[in-house]
């Protein structure tokens, strides 16, 4: 039987009332007293001189409050960079400056130049459009490899070139050399990650308000990290110390990533509260959000694989150039780098991999972690150079990761992470059960007879959640630490509020946190709640990205209630006058072991708070404790994908027929929510697969700038239920992390890509077509230009 | 400036607003009805959905002006009068159907609209009816099973993964 409540079951999520009923409360749903309201001036060009820019008579426009240029901001820092990676020759990464609002040049099209502030949004789009702008479009670069080459324009004037680092990593590179020397065979594929970008249905919003009376500012915003916000923007670029800086992610309408990093949008709003003594509130419109959301992947690679004469993986060499955009958003250097090349071994004992990445500026939005961040990238690679090697080498696919699968744990790759625990084999034999693989010979032979091509492919992947730990993040350029925070604050009655450092925006923390703590005291889960994104509420923690939830945070308030059944006992001994050692906790009851002697939990939380008859020359009054946890290591979550397409060969159009994602989470709090996130990952993986684009032209205009132009999935791109499956049933717990959990947000985002093209390549095939690659999306007219050779 | 007189959820309601203050707007800023959410600005998005004289539309594609004497329905309307989930928002909460929360408003009262039109709709059918509604959260999967369920459909098995 399911579990009904604690960890393991699938209560309904409490936050949904709220959500359902209309009364959530999302950023933009909050008017300050008196607020104006903002509208920024973006660059129509991709890159621009800017000459002059006269607000005379905007100024003069009804309802205007002030209008800011890059000037006002002189004196102000950047928007700045949380990770510096360090070259291959040693040498730090460049670092250009990114000011709130552009100074002397336009960088990308969308970059901030002025911002209006009315009164009303209505006055400020209509003063903005009379600010007299003079800038001088200058050529730009858009194309990574174009912008490499000597004399291509430079985005930023003081830096030599376009190169922000050029980075090895892995196995030296001679003895990977060495290795495909002597390879009796070598596979080589190059191919694009495409360009994405996020879009959380929820625009970002920003409202900043100032209070002289203590001179105290507050920011409430779209964000998966108040602190992290709190602290990038206080001590970088504001100035403002943090006992006088308040901000608040309310209810967050989804993340994926690009809600991570710090805006300018956001300093600006804090800037010009305090500026203008007056609330200001920015909401984005969805155009907006296309160019300036930090946008997703954007990596062109080659990958090659050395396979020796038994088709063992002997070595691995890739050589990737990564778009970084015009400036550095928060985490774009730490993507292509740390979270890309330390899962290039995948889950094979390749005993020699060597990774190159190039990252560099253009004139575009700048690029930063979209969900799996890095990973995805590297998987795909992978996953489909494989394909081709299985093909090249007449060997099943299956068959040939099977073959060259780690079986072995602790395993330590060639890319400096060390594996803690996994089972490759049993996701990928999961898979397989729940494929059906030997009907599909029969459901090939129908699709062929309706004139489809029918195809299958089949992706294995590992990921990293939780990164960590903060010393060794720190040796490898970040510049925070990676570890989080809970605070438990049991109430005399007995009921509980659990402050979190992580941030919720659809994971349902405020149901799965309860469950935790709920079954460690034995209480109903009813008497546990979560208090997340105010930084003036919680403890400091980092937030929520990566994966990290509950493996990090959840870990710290793990040890938090350890702490509080720790004291709880001493009081419940002092109480039953008998020693520490015997009491025990079951069921919200501590008796002492062996007779049936007992007090409830709301004896020993009241005697806490009213110490009548408790031992205050022993233990302090209050029942209140908080923990911070740092990781050991990563979480290492893995997993076997496959799928089956089927091709229209009259159109191209590709249909994912059929959909089983066989995932090794560790342990599972909650099966539902975990399933609801591979579902949610998946249809990311399928969109970028099959349909989503985020396309510039070679003057950097972008192209995809609404939902016009842009293919977000609809429900009808995606299986039917009959034909899909999530299973999480693999389960080898974390080895170091208290609760045995890896996460389980990134996973079908990372496994679906090279899952479904793999699929289409095989459905080409099957018909006939020498196909070996085709960029995503893997769109009709791609499909059917590939087809005609 | 013009005089609008409607009945939002049961209520009628009089406002002075500007010829050109959209549906969506008037909902969200001179009512305070939040819970209709704007997700773009192109029509696409079906986070604004509501339904005007019982027929769903998109509230960023009207003016308030146009919705003057007409009965209009928001989220905050669905629930049943003693104040429980209305079946498709307790089907949602059932079986999962939302996330992050912000695309739901108009994934309701799209899903209430349908089912008033086609009380037993096919899998297919409501896929191909939430064309004008986007989610990223869930992958659509537990929306279309909530819907099958408040339409009385048995989705038990599809439960079981």
């Amino acid at each position: 039987m399911p579990k009904d409540h604690g960890i393991g079951a699938s209560p309904k999520r409490r936050e949904d009332v709220r959500f359902l009923t209309g009364a959530g409360n999302y950023t933009d749903d909050i008017n300050v007293q008196g607020q104006a309201y903002v509208h920024f001036l973006r660059s129509d060009v991709a890159h621009g001189k800017i000459n002059n820019i006269d607000t005379a008579a905007a100024a003069a426009m009804p309802g205007v409050v002030r209008i800011f240029t890059g000037a006002d901001f002189e004196g102000v820092g950047g928007i700045p960079c949380g990770w510096q990676v360090t070259d291959k020759h040693g040498e730090p990464m460049k670092e250009p400056a990114h000011p709130v609002l552009a100074q002397g040049k336009a960088r990308h099209v969308g970059d901030p130049i002025a911002a209006v502030v009315a009164d009303s949004l209505e006055e400020a789009r209509n003063a903005a459009e009379a600010i007299e702008l003079d800038i001088e479009e200058l050529p730009a670069v858009v194309d990574m490899k174009a912008a490499l080459e000597g004399g291509a324009t430079k985005v930023h004037d003081d830096l030599d070139d376009n190169l922000c680092y050029d980075w090895q990593f892995g196995s030296p590179a001679d003895e990977t050399d060495a290795v495909f020397a002597n390879a009796a065979h070598v596979t080589t594929l190059e191919l694009i990650n495409n360009r994405l970008v996020a879009n959380p249905m929820e625009p970002r919003v920003a409202v900043g308000d100032y209070s002289r009376a203590n001179d105290e500012s507050k920011l409430y915003t779209t964000s998966q990290n108040p602190h992290v916000i709190r602290l990038l923007m206080g001590a970088f670029v504001l100035g403002i110390p943090e006992h006088k800086l308040t901000v608040i992610a309310p209810d967050v309408g989804g993340g994926f990533g690009t809600k991570i990093f710090h805006y300018a949008e956001e300093a600006f709003c804090t800037f010009a509260a305090k500026a203008c003594n007056r609330p200001v509130k920015w909401t984005s419109t969805r155009s907006e959000a296309f160019m300036s959301d930090a946008h997703g992947r954007d990596h062109v690679s080659k990958i090659e694989l050395a396979l020796d004469a038994d088709n063992n993986f002997i070595g691995l060499r890739t050589d990737t150039y990564a778009n970084m955009g015009a400036y550095l958003s928060t985490f774009a250097s730490s993507v292509p780098t740390w979270l890309h090349g330390t899962l290039m071994a995948g889950n094979y004992k390749t005993p020699n991999v060597t990774v190159n990445v190039k990252a560099v500026f253009t004139n575009t939005v700048p690029v930063d972690a979209y969900r799996g961040a890095g990973r995805p990238e590297a998987t795909y690679q992978l996953e489909r150079v494989i394909d081709k090697a299985a093909r090249e080498v007449g060997v099943d696919p299956i068959a040939l990761r099977r073959q060259n699968f780690i079986t072995q744990f602790p395993y330590a790759t060639p890319v400096a992470v060390e594996y803690d625990t996994g089972d490759y084999e049993a996701t990928m034999a999961k898979m397989e059960e729940l494929m059906d693989l030997p009907g599909f010979a029969a459901r090939r032979a129908a699709s062929e007879a309706n004139g489809k091509l029918r195809g299958f492919g089949v992706n294995c992947f590992i990921e990293a959640c939780g990164i960590a730990p903060s010393n060794l993040v720190g040796q490898l350029g970040a510049r925070a630490g990676l570890y989080d925070a809970a605070t438990v604050r049991v109430n005399a009655t007995g009921s509980i509020s659990v402050m979190v450092g992580a941030h919720s925006h659809g994971q349902g923390h405020e149901t799965v946190f309860p469950q935790v703590v709920a079954e460690m005291l034995g209480i109903d889960e009813s008497m546990v709640d979560i208090v997340h994104g105010d930084t003036s509420k919680i403890p400091f923690g980092m937030g929520t990205y990566g994966s990290r939830s509950l493996a990090v945070c959840g870990s710290a308030m793990v040890r938090a209630t350890e702490k509080i059944i720790n004291k709880a006992k001493k009081i419940a001994a002092h109480l039953l006058e008998a020693s520490e050692g015997d009491i025990e906790l079951k069921d919200g009851q501590f008796s002492i072991a062996g007779t049936d002697k007992s007090v409830a939990w709301g004896d020993v939380t009241l005697a806490a708070y009213v110490p009548h008859n408790y031992p205050l020359e022993d233990i302090e009054p209050g029942l209140e404790e908080t923990a911070f946890y740092d990781p050991a290591n990563f979480t290492y979550p893995a997993g076997a994908y496959a799928c089956e397409v089927e091709v229209d060969p009259d159109t191209g159009k590709v249909t994912v027929e059929k959909f089983v994602s066989a995932d090794d989470f560790g342990n599972v709090v909650n099966p539902m929510i975990v399933e609801g996130q591979v579902h949610g990952g998946i249809a990311q993986g399928i969109g970028q697969a099959l349909l989503e684009n985020c396309a510039y032209d070679e003057n950097g205009q972008l192209l995809s700038a609404s939902y016009m132009d842009y293919a977000m999935p609809r429900a009808d791109d995606l299986p039917h239920m009959e034909n899909y499956t999530v299973d999480h049933s693999c389960q080898t717990p974390c080895t170091h992390n208290p609760l045995g959990v890896k996460g389980c947000g990134e996973a079908g985002a990372i496994g679906s890509p090279p899952t479904i093209v793999n699929a289409v390549i095989d459905a080409l095939q099957s018909g006939g077509h020498n196909v070996e690659h085709i960029d995503m999306p893997v769109s009709p007219s791609r499909v059917w230009e590939a087809m005609q050779g | 400036m013009t005089e609008v007189t409607m009945v939002v959820n049961g209520k009628s309601v009089t406002k002075s607003v500007k010829g050109n203050t959209l549906m969506s707007e008037f909902l969200r800023e001179e009512l305070r009805l939040t819970g209709t959410h704007v997700g773009c600005d192109t029509s696409q998005c079906g986070a604004c959905v509501v339904h005007v004289n019982g027929e769903a539309v998109k509230s960023c594609t009207m003016f308030a002006a146009e919705a003057n004497g007409s009965e209009v329905k928001t989220i905050e309307g669905m629930e049943n009068p003693d104040g429980s989930l209305g079946v498709i928002q307790q089907a949602f909460q059932d079986h999962h159907g939302l996330q992050c929360g912000f695309c739901t408003p108009g994934m309701v009262m799209s899903a209430a609209a349908l089912l008033k039109d086609n009380p037993k709709p096919t899998e297919a059918e409501i896929r191909d009816y939430l064309e004008g509604n986007i989610c990223r959260c869930t992958g659509y999967h537990n929306i279309v099973k909530a819907i099958m369920a408040a339409s009385g459909q048995d989705v038990t098995s599809i439960a079981a993964e």
